[in-house]
């Protein structure tokens, strides 16, 4: 676990750990002064990022199962599309999304400090 | 009331297969109420479709897909099944039916249907073990016995029967070598040239074929070694099935005596030499000619159906049989005469690149004989000519083209069909009825097409002639019926297809099975993953990797996720027994990570509720520490052993339930399951461990341990079945472990056992369990083995990674 100390400004793009940290079709958290967020890893070794809280009733995403581009929730089985954290018809809600980039292998997320 | 019903005649069938029970349903549907119905078979279970036993042997059904009549469809008509008992004796004078066991059933009209056995060659040898027929079920479970990898079979008999029996041991991995001693394979369906093409398919399939091969001798002390010919070779085998042909049965018949020849003599009206007595199927001779195939016996059963009701004056006049061979990409259709004659014509169509070999048999304009070989498609409009006599003299420059281009309409398959072409060998349906019950009734589906007209419903090759005539009938109505379920929206297949590839196709990983078996997402999705990963490993329990990606949370952590996101811990209570010293260590976890709740389950243990993801290695080092493993109640795995405190202290107990129930979950903890799984014993027939409500139960009683299997107490509840009565604790575990291990290889991921048993039938399950001795050992040992690599504490392996369980990063 490492911890980061924030920079300046609200916005920031920061270092997480590494992708290969994250298991393949898994998810790993983040804790926030916002509450957790949840950054998954696709089999396609594709990264996205939501807020750990399914739009039904909170279940953390972060512990679905991670199929194609898409999490299904654990508590009562949405399944939510990575790529824009909405959940599949005819659920309607959306988790929401953190902006996310690999870098060198690094996971960089955008979040408020 | 006062009103005397006037007694209902007495009808008792003697022979419980295919001929008789669908002489039985005629019977019903002309007068339900006429008679009180016993019916007595030799095998011990209800009516199944005989000749779906290739496909079982190959491995492409299973026996409780072939099932047509279960315990529960004579009991809805009040039928007597006396199943498992051969009628020895038949007293005309006194018309009275007596069984093997000292049953005996009066009869007011008695129906002969005892069908036919194979034929076992009088050489010496021919009663060795490892020698077997191909007639019955218990036949292919001989052979799938047998079936080790490597073995050696050879079949005796190159037509129909043989083939098939040779490409379905081909298929479960045998090294199959067929004797046939006539030059030409299927020489009463074939004509030389196809079947030479037959022989070169089989060749290249990996099975040998061996003509003009006569059998002298089988070799072997005490087991079959090998089978020796006229001309002095040897050929080596493990096994040998002996498919050379049929002969009806009889004996019983003859000792009534009843007139006979080949078969039991029967007029025109299906009555035998004494008017009380008729007989229907393979066990009849009607005018000098005796049957090997169902459809002139489906005609019996509707003649003597009338005869016996008294519904209509009709006569028995069997029409032409075609056949069709069952195996698996082979396409093959015969019917008439077709290896012709002097006055007849031949029209031969060959096209060696594609396999394709056609040959039209024509007596003055008229088709008389068939033989299609690669390309049957077009055997139904052939066969409608054939039985029809339809003068083709204007047609026969396009006709060995088929109805594409003869004649020159534009028109192909079943749309090019008259009305009254026969769609449906087996059971004599044609197109026109076919077409009439979707219009009457809005058929949309195969299944209900089947119940209706049981069109398809017996070989099943006309299958997807019936499918083509709902799609154009039905239109938009018409669901392409799936055969099965599919296991989810990733794939077409249900889950036997996709476990019965796993294992013979050898596939040990998702990605592998996804690839093959053609998967339509990337990675598949919640659904099929938990349950291929589970597939897998139960198939592969030594190989395996686990993905603990395609698993539910709970089973990837360890413990139930509850609904704020934290978990809750239930450490094993080996039968519900605990110590103070597991109390204390539960006690110093729970104030050490200051657990909020402590709770009784209701399964005899202890819950820690609201533990954190973080806490949980931790949790359970400490709990490790005290000698305690994870009770997986998190699992589709095994649950509880629930047991009662039994004769070590109650006052009524008979056996030591308790240490019985400890032993259990010794043996069976740590196994994965297609659903979760709870077991319990009690110590009397009181039953305080709610054993009848488990998926196992175990109740001991004064002489033994009586057990019961397929019970609920959730959603649904459902009280079990009684399996059988046991004697040693022994028993008990080989028992427990067999039924454990059935259940993990055939039921369906996510069904317990309750539904599974529902939908096999339990007499299935007995027969496997408590009737199969070596079948039953057989799966105890298979569960010892899985239970080598399984009986691992998943908390002990994982106690140590904090790492994982923690966040990857906190931004402060
Ligand atoms: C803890 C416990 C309740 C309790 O406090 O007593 C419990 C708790 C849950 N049960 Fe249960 N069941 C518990 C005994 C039972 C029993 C009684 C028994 O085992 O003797 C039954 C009825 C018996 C049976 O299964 O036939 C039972 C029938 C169910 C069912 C319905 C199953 C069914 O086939 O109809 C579910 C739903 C499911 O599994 O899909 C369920 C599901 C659940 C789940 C896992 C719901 C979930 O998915 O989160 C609950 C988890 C709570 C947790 O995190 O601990 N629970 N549940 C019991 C744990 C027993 C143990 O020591 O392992
Ligand atoms: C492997 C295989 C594949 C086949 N494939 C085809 C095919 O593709 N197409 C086709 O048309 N046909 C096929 N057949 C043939 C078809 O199955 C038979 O024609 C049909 O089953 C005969 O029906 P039956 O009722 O006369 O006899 P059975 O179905 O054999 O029924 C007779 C029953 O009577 C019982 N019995 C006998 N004596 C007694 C007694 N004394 N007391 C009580 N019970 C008794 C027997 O145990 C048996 O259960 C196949 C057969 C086999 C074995
Ligand atoms: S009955 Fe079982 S599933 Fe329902 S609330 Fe209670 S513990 Fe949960
Ligand atoms: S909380 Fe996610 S599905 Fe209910």
């Amino acid at each position: 676990m490492s911890t980061l100390h924030a920079g300046l400004g609200s916005s920031q793009w920061r270092d997480v750990g590494a992708i290969d940290d994250i298991p393949r079709q898994g998810a790993r958290t983040v804790a926030t002064a916002s509450g957790a967020i949840a950054v998954f890893r696709t089999a396609d070794d594709a990264i996205f990022a939501l807020h750990d809280a399914c739009p039904h009733k909170g279940g953390k995403l972060s512990q679905g199962i991670v199929h194609g581009h898409a999490v299904t929730c654990p508590l009562h089985g949405w399944v939510i599309g990575l790529a824009d954290g909405c959940a599949e018809a005819p659920d309607e809600g959306c988790a929401r999304r953190v902006p996310v980039r690999l870098a060198a292998g690094r996971v960089l997320l955008q979040v408020d400090a | 009331m006062n009103m005397i019903a006037p007694r209902r005649r007495r009808l008792v069938l003697v022979g419980n297969g295919m001929a008789g029970v669908r002489t039985l349903e005629e019977i019903l549907s002309r007068a339900p109420e006429a008679f009180d119905i016993t019916v007595f078979g030799a095998e011990p279970h209800g009516n199944y479709n005989r000749i779906l036993l290739s496909p079982v042997l190959a491995g492409e059904k299973r026996f409780a897909d072939i099932v047509t009549h279960d315990s529960a469809w004579y009991a809805a008509r009040g039928i007597e099944l006396i199943a498992g008992e051969e009628v020895v004796a038949i007293d005309r004078d006194a018309r009275r039916a007596s069984g093997a066991r000292g049953t005996v059933r009066p009869y007011d009209v008695l129906l002969l249907a005892t069908g036919s056995n194979p034929v076992i060659l009088p050489v010496p040898g021919a009663g060795l073990p490892g020698v077997v027929g191909f007639r019955d079920i218990a036949d292919v479970e001989t052979m799938l016995a047998a079936c080790a990898s490597d073995m050696r079979a050879v079949v005796i008999g190159g037509g129909l029967l043989g083939l098939e029996a040779a490409h379905g041991l081909a298929r479960r991995g045998a090294r199959v070598s067929v004797l046939h001693l006539m030059r030409s394979l299927m020489e009463r369906q074939l004509d030389p040239a196809s079947a030479e093409m037959l022989r070169a398919e089989l060749i290249a399939r990996g099975i040998a074929v061996l003509t003009e091969a006569n059998t002298e001798a089988i070799l072997g002390e005490d087991r079959v070694r090998a089978v020796r010919l006229a001309d002095g070779r040897e050929i080596a085998a493990d096994l040998v099935v002996m498919a050379a042909g049929i002969r009806p049965s009889i004996v019983l018949a003859r000792a009534a005596g009843l007139a006979c020849r080949r078969g039991v003599l029967v007029d025109d009206r299906l009555c035998t030499s004494d008017p009380a007595i008729y007989a229907v199927g393979e066990c009849v001779e009607h005018q000098g000619q005796v049957f090997g195939l169902v459809a002139p016996l489906f005609e019996m059963a509707k003649i003597c159906a009338d005869a016996i009701t008294g519904a209509a004056e009709t006569a028995f006049r069997p029409s032409v049989p075609a056949t069709r061979l069952k195996v698996t990409g082979i396409d093959l259709f015969s019917a008439g005469d077709f290896l012709g004659s002097a006055d007849t014509e031949e029209i031969v169509f060959r096209d060696p690149a594609r396999g394709v070999h056609k040959r039209l048999v024509l007596r003055e304009d008229r088709l008389v004989g068939i033989v299609l070989y690669g390309d049957a498609a077009d055997g139904a409009w052939y066969f409608d000519h054939l039985c029809s006599g339809t003068d083709l003299a204007g047609q026969r420059d396009g006709l060995v083209f088929g109805p594409a281009f003869a004649g020159g309409e534009a028109q192909s398959g079943v749309e090019a069909l008259p009305d009254s072409a026969e769609i449906c060998g087996c059971n004599g349906v044609s197109k026109g009825r076919i077409l009439g019950a979707i219009a009457e009734h809005g058929l949309t589906t195969l299944d209900e097409v089947r119940v209706r007209t049981k069109a398809s419903a017996s070989c099943g090759s006309c299958t997807a002639q019936v499918e083509a005539l709902l799609r154009k009938a039905a239109g938009a109505a018409y669901s392409a019926t799936p055969a099965v379920k599919p296991l989810c929206k990733c794939t077409r297949l249900g889950h036997d297809a996709v476990r019965a590839a796993i294992r013979e196709r050898r596939l040990k990983s998702i990605p592998a099975v996804m690839r093959a078996l053609e998967w339509r997402t990337p990675d598949g999705c919640a659904a099929c993953r938990p349950a291929l990963n589970y597939y897998l490993l139960c198939a592969w329990p030594g190989d395996y990797a686990d993905d603990a990606q395609s698993r539910f949370v709970n089973e990837r952590m360890h413990a139930n996720i509850q609904k704020d996101g934290t978990y809750s811990v239930v450490p094993r209570m080996w039968g519900g027994v605990t110590s103070a010293t597991e109390l204390r260590a539960i006690a110093d976890v729970v104030e050490k990570y200051q657990i909020p709740t402590v709770k009784i389950t209701g399964g005899q243990r202890i819950d820690m509720l609201g533990v954190t993801r973080e806490q949980l290695p931790r949790v359970w080092r400490d709990l490790n520490a005290a000698g305690m493993v994870s009770g997986h109640a998190y699992g589709k795995a095994l649950r509880t052993v629930k047991t009662c405190v039994g004769s070590e202290w109650c006052r009524f107990g008979t056996q030591d339930s308790t240490s019985m129930g400890i032993a259990i979950e010794k043996m069976a903890w740590g196994s994965w399951m297609p659903h979760k799984t709870k077991l319990a014993v009690s110590g009397c027939p009181r039953n305080c461990a709610e054993a009848t409500i488990k998926d196992l139960g175990v109740v001991a009683t004064e002489s033994g341990w009586d057990l019961h299997v397929g019970g609920n107490g959730g959603v649904k509840v459902r009280a079990t079945d009684r399996l059988c009565q046991v004697h040693t604790p022994a028993e008990v575990l080989e028992y427990c472990a067999a039924f454990l291990q059935l259940y993990r290889e055939e039921a369906w991921y996510l069904e317990r056992t309750a539904p599974w048993i529902e939908r096999v039938g339990i007499d299935y399950v007995r027969r496997r369990i408590a009737e199969d001795g070596e079948g039953r050992r057989a799966l105890h040992a298979r569960f010892l083995e899985s239970q080598c690599y399984a009986q691992k504490d998943p908390w002990a392996e994982r106690a140590a990674d904090d790492v994982a369980f923690a966040d990857l990063a906190t931004v402060a």
